[in-house]
């Protein structure tokens, strides 16, 4: 789960990390008014949207003074912002945060994450900040360093110097540093972050060090501890069909392409993306019922996968280990027929009980095509879109 | 032969009295598996359809003589589950609870180290050495004793790896399925090597996905030290980066670990990569005869 900047800026205060006074708004009436309180200018006003590089689209500006932030917030809200992660379609800014400026010296790259090959939670840093950290990997990959975390010990204040220093700090920042470091990992741990980044890490002309900017985002398995941050979820942020599948545990992603998929597992699901796309196809979604699917699930499968009016053909493709193949023709039954389906859909049933599965799929009255193994699957599938 | 677990290997069901751990418990036992017991906290000294259930692992494994665990706790629970099990002394513990936060896998894994234990998962359908020991929620049936090891991150996936070689009449010594999640207790790297000191097994699938490097480090040990001919498919090339794809670990991040790069750097190590998960028999088969 992600959440917004000034949503992460909240947490990591509470967490004694330093960040620009602030206030979030809705709308751009009180503006001027939240502005003001901050004091005097300079001031920033950015857009709170899920996405990076809201800075290169707009969605980032300093104002001078009050008027001038309230011109500019009104300027934002309801814009479709645009950045290299919004992808083309963009985001409409609904959320405005308003924060004290900075003189800003020097910027700097921190950010924790759970590294896979060493399976610890890893302190990444780096004096590039402020910059795409990807590029600087790809560019310049001896600028970025690591501190791996062990779990029993957590980030320990050697470890804290160790980054300031090799961050080129003077030993006064690197004593701020020390403190800030180990509440940012505090602040990981204890919320179950899967990512925490500050992007920059600022060095002000006075000497001190201010976060910035903060991305966070949540372990998903490990929200059912933290009450107080699912509370957070923007559903805005969305698509409206990915919320409405996770209401019946069903795993989707909507996709560019035409052919709906409706798998078993999530490795089959990929797999099953991935072998219409070899034979000239594309997918419209990732779709995984699970392993425990019912009639009630299957159903509202076909639902989401319709509902996308792109689709022009459905491919089922069900290993039933545990679940039988006659429990999912069932269901692909009732869904066809409750929902009226009218584009091709072809079915490929293995496993459990697959004879009386493909037998019932035969005697529904229904159009479906039954195939066997997932290449006839998909060749099928393919034709009957491409018509 | 066979890695990881044979006839004689004695199991506990970890959360025997749920419904989803009794339903595998006595399908493993139909299977032939050794399902010697179960444990559920506060049901302890009662039965539940011929498993006797016990208060603790400690216990369970004092009377039982259990030297593996199957672990069915739910997420709040699993990593204690896991803990427990490696304390009481047991040699294989394999957790097939989905959805277990990243950070208490972090402690699990640190909490193993140095001890003689290994394990299989999370978020995975277990393992099955055909004809002789099935853990996990894996339908036997569609596996035959026979000469192949398959290891693979994902559950159907793989039973359509074994299904394609059953129908084919070759079968398998052992299938193990590590888990689709990112901090894990075993890796592809790891099954290899077993797979690679067994022998009874002649030639691997292996079955990986976008995310991560697990893949690229099995790919250099079969460069640099596996005799035997290993086929590879890699799901997920069609995955958008940044969007995750059901298994947690199943993620392309910045740029990397995506289907395409690993697709080319197993074949320069000797992989026979599928390009088709149709094809994952079919991929073996072109360097290996049974």
């Amino acid at each position: 789960m992600n959440i917004h900047e000034y949503q992460a800026k909240a947490i990591l205060r509470n967490f004694g990390v330093p960040v620009p006074e602030g206030h979030v708004v809705y709308n751009s009436n009180l503006a001027r008014d939240w502005a003001k309180r901050l004091g005097d200018g300079p001031y920033a006003v950015k857009a709170q949207i899920h996405a990076g590089g809201r800075g290169k689209g707009g969605g980032v500006k300093i104002a001078k003074t009050a008027d001038e932030v309230k011109k500019f917030a009104r300027e934002m809200f309801g814009m479709n912002l645009v950045t290299h992660q919004t992808g083309p379609e963009g985001k409409i800014v609904k959320r405005v945060l308003i924060e004290k400026g900075c003189n800003i010296a020097d910027e700097f790259y921190v950010s924790f994450l759970v590294d896979r090959a060493t399976d610890r939670v890893t302190l990444m840093a780096s004096a590039e900040g402020g910059m795409d950290i990807e590029e600087v990997a790809a560019k310049t990959p001896e600028k970025i360093f690591f501190e791996v975390v062990d779990p029993v010990v957590g980030l320990t204040a050697f470890q804290a110097r160790k980054v300031g220093f090799k961050l080129g700090f003077a030993y006064p920042q690197v004593k701020q540093a020390v403190p800030l470091l180990m509440s940012l990992y505090k602040a990981f741990v204890d919320a179950d972050c899967s990512l925490l980044e500050i992007n920059p890490l600022v060095l002000t002309k006075e000497g001190s060090l201010l976060c910035l900017d903060a991305k966070m985002n949540f372990d998903d398995n490990a929200l059912f501890r933290h009450i107080r941050i699912r509370d957070l979820r923007d559903y805005d942020e969305e698509d409206p069909m990915e919320i409405e599948a996770s209401q019946y545990d069903l795993s989707y992603i909507a996709l560019d392409g035409n052919i709906g998929c409706m798998v078993n597992g999530a490795g089959l699901a990929m797999a099953t993306m991935d072998i219409i796309k070899h034979y000239g196809g594309d997918p419209a979604n990732f779709l995984d019922v699970g392993g425990g699917a019912t009639i009630e699930r299957v159903t509202e499968a076909f639902k989401i996968i319709l509902a996308d009016s792109k689709v022009e053909g459905i491919l089922v493709n069900i290993f039933g280990g545990i679940m039988k193949c006659d429990v999912i023709a069932t269901g692909v039954i009732a869904g066809a027929k409750q929902l009226g389906v009218k584009v091709p859909l072809v079915v490929r049933l293995e496993g459990t009980n697959v004879e009386l599965g493909k037998k019932m799929l035969a005697e529904s009255g229904l159009n479906i095509v039954s195939a066997d193994g997932m290449a006839d699957a998909a060749e099928k599938i393919v034709k009957a879109v491409k018509g | 032969m066979s890695i990881l677990v044979d006839k004689n290997t004695r199991v506990i069901t970890q959360g025997i009295t749920g419904a989803t751990g009794l339903f595998h418990a006595q399908g493993a036992r139909d299977y032939g598996t050794r399902m010697v017991g179960g444990v559920t906290p506060g049901k302890g000294g009662s039965e539940i359809d011929g498993f006797p259930i016990f208060d603790t692992v400690e216990e369970a494994v004092q009377k039982t003589g259990a030297n593996a665990s199957v672990i069915y706790v739910p997420p709040i629970g699993s990593a204690d589950a896991i803990m427990e099990a490696v304390d009481a002394g047991i040699e294989l513990v394999i957790c097939i609870t989905e959805g277990v936060p990243v950070l208490d896998m972090v402690k699990v894994n640190k909490y193993m180290e140095g001890r003689n234990c290994r394990l299989v998962g999370p978020n995975c359908p277990g393992v099955i050495t055909p004809g002789e020991c099935k853990i996990g929620i894996m339908p036997g049936y569609i596996h035959k004793p026979g000469p192949v090891g398959v290891v693979s991150r994902s559950g159907t996936l793989t039973y359509e790896a074994v299904w394609q070689l059953t129908t084919r009449g070759i079968g398998q010594t052992t299938c193990v399925g590590i888990g689709g999640d990112p901090v894990n207790g075993t890796s592809h790297l790891d099954v290899l090597k077993m797979f690679e000191d067994d022998p009874a097994t002649k030639a691997v699938i292996m079955i990986g996905e976008i995310g991560g490097n697990a893949e690229e480090q099995a790919a250099e040990f079969v460069r640099d030290h596996m005799t035997k001919p290993v086929a590879a498919f890699i799901a997920g090339a069609t995955a958008p980066a940044g969007k995750r794809m059901g298994h947690a670990g199943a993620i392309i991040s910045g740029g990397k670990g995506d289907a395409a790069s690993k697709k080319a750097f197993l074949r320069e190590c000797g992989v026979s990569v599928a390009d088709s998960p149709a094809e994952m028999a079919e991929a073996l088969l072109k360097i290996w005869q049974p």
